[in-house]
């Protein structure tokens, strides 16, 4: 069972993964700041420069480019539907043209960030930043057990398939909904034995 | 329905996070005490658990597909304000773990499908829930709510793209909340089914309200609850003169600034594209209609779903 499926190229070792995640973190949220406040008129100069900057980065971080092509892709199509929807204004080439750059420059930006920092350090970050205790505790179980329930799932998936189970159109979704209730049942009998647990390590 | 960074401005973008801030903080607030930190594992794993569902993707139809929120779901089984922080923790995580939906528009984010769709499907399942008790009821709640809180987080969302100038209101507000009215479908059909199946393996989970059927006059009082919230939901962003009132600003400023005066009305009549003025009027008059409709779909659905063999009685613990 894979278990970095979700956090797969944050722990390399590269120039940019020995940053601190605290400066990665200021450093992207200046750049998203930048590629969103830039005006209209000087826009061709600019997102050429950050895009130039952004490859640089990428190139440095030595996350393979197929890796960060591919969720760059599969998240595009939400900036061209936002863009799209600009398409009906009278000026309507230029905005669409704006915003698809814009939105596909913050992509790139955030999606360096993720793959350069693992989600471990970047909770550390948020509760430096005296984010409340609770929802980074609640972030960072979410985390924890996402691995959790998808071992549980592809158990269920299996026993499922074992049971020699046959996907039918009209039965498949009050099964999958089955399923589903199940999977939270299983979750929260989980919850019980975690609070316990914590209980027993002195968590208060 | 995640917004990403680039298509909100700055300003919608801080006035959302101005809105959003103060209210997680109060379900933070709520959620404090002793008697919480019991529910602290359990909020995590919920979140964990509604991370997984949102990634259920359903067509719903001529190739798109909508996708779960899961905000009623969360208020349903672990109260308003917990479902609010397990949804924030749910786009946090969606933002820094996989860039769906910007860093800049998180608050935005939040606002919509963290506050909006969890508070406001909450408050709907808690008012029909009260009219109309038992199994039966909770389940039609638990629908009726799901739905109106896809369409409320996408009105939400049509909201802050118009105040950013992506599109005008009269294009945004029909395509969004058209398109979510159906996929609220798909969201109303998906809480009702998971429910009902958390009341089959584990009815104390949930307590739906006690009572056996319900007479006319409170099943005439639930309809004439949907009657209104469709009129709120639907005739209030269009009625409303603060969408339009921004556009015709920023048109007369435009003007304005135009060297050579021209009649007032004609810019207007240039950008107004054939039907796309009335196509807001039509997307409200098919709400106004389709949350009637879907309020009486919950009805069938929860009578299908609800275990029959105690039909009316409070369900006890499994035997």
């Amino acid at each position: 069972m894979r278990h970095d499926f979700l956090d797969r190229w944050s722990r390399i070792d590269s120039p940019l993964h020995r940053l601190p995640a605290s400066l990665k973190l200021a450093t992207t949220l200046l750049l998203l700041l930048a590629i969103v406040a830039t005006p209209i008129a000087r826009a061709p100069v600019f997102f050429a420069a950050i895009g130039a900057l952004l490859v640089a980065l990428a190139a440095l971080s030595r996350v393979p480019p197929s890796h960060l092509a591919g969720r760059l892709l599969l998240l595009e199509p939400l900036a061209l539907g936002g863009a799209l929807l600009a398409a009906f204004q009278p000026d309507g080439t230029t905005r669409v043209l704006t915003i698809l750059a814009r939105s596909t420059l913050c992509l790139a930006a955030m999606l360096l960030l993720t793959s350069t920092t693992p989600f471990t350090e970047l909770l550390g970050v948020l509760r430096r930043l005296r984010l409340p205790a609770l929802l980074v505790t609640v972030l960072a179980l979410l985390y924890r057990y996402l691995f959790v329930l998808a071992d549980e799932a592809e158990r269920m998936r299996r026993a499922r398939r074992a049971r020699s189970f046959v996907p039918r159109r009209t039965r498949s979704w009050p099964l999958l909904a089955s399923l589903v209730g199940q999977l939270f049942v299983r979750s929260t009998e989980r919850a019980e034995r975690i609070y316990a647990a914590m209980g027993a390590r002195g968590w208060r | 329905m995640h917004i990403p960074d680039g298509l909100l401005d700055l300003r919608t973008a801080s006035a959302a996070a101005g809105l959003s801030l103060p209210a997680l903080w109060l379900a933070l607030r709520r959620l404090r005490g002793g008697l919480q930190r019991r529910r602290v594992p359990l909020m995590g794993v919920a979140a964990a658990f509604l991370f997984a569902a949102q990634m259920l993707n359903f067509p719903v139809a001529a190739g798109t597909s909508g996708h779960l929120l899961g905000a009623v779901l969360g208020a349903v089984l672990l109260g308003p304000a917990a479902a609010v922080v397990v949804m924030t923790a749910v786009l946090l995580v969606q933002c820094l773990l996989f860039a769906d939906g910007g860093l800049l528009a998180l608050g935005a984010n939040v606002l919509n499908m963290a506050i909006a769709a969890s508070l406001g499907g909450y408050g709907v399942y808690r008012a029909v829930s009260r009219l109309l008790p038992g199994v039966h009821g909770l389940l039609v709640a638990a629908a009726f709510g799901s739905w109106c809180s896809t369409v409320l987080a996408a009105i939400c969302c049509a909201l802050e793209l118009a105040s950013s100038g992506v599109a005008r209101w009269s294009l945004l507000f029909p395509a969004l909340a058209g398109v979510h009215m159906v996929i609220g479908l798909g969201e109303a059909a998906i809480t009702a089914l998971v429910l009902a199946a958390i009341l089959k393996a584990r009815p104390e989970l949930l307590t739906p309200s006690p009572g056996s059927r319900p007479e006319r006059p409170r099943r005439l009082a639930a309809v004439g609850l949907a009657a209104c919230l469709a009129l709120l939901l639907f005739g209030l962003p269009f009625a409303s003169s603060h969408p339009d009132g921004l556009e015709r600003v920023a048109t007369t400023l435009g003007f304005e600034r135009r060297a050579a005066p021209a009649p007032l009305a004609a810019p207007l009549d240039d950008y107004r594209l054939p039907g796309m003025g009335s196509a807001a009027a039509a997307t409200s008059a098919a709400g106004l209609v389709g949350t009637l409709v879907v309020f009486a779909l919950a009805q069938l659905l929860a009578t299908a779903l609800a275990p029959r063999a105690r039909a009316g009685q409070q369900p006890g613990p499994p035997a």
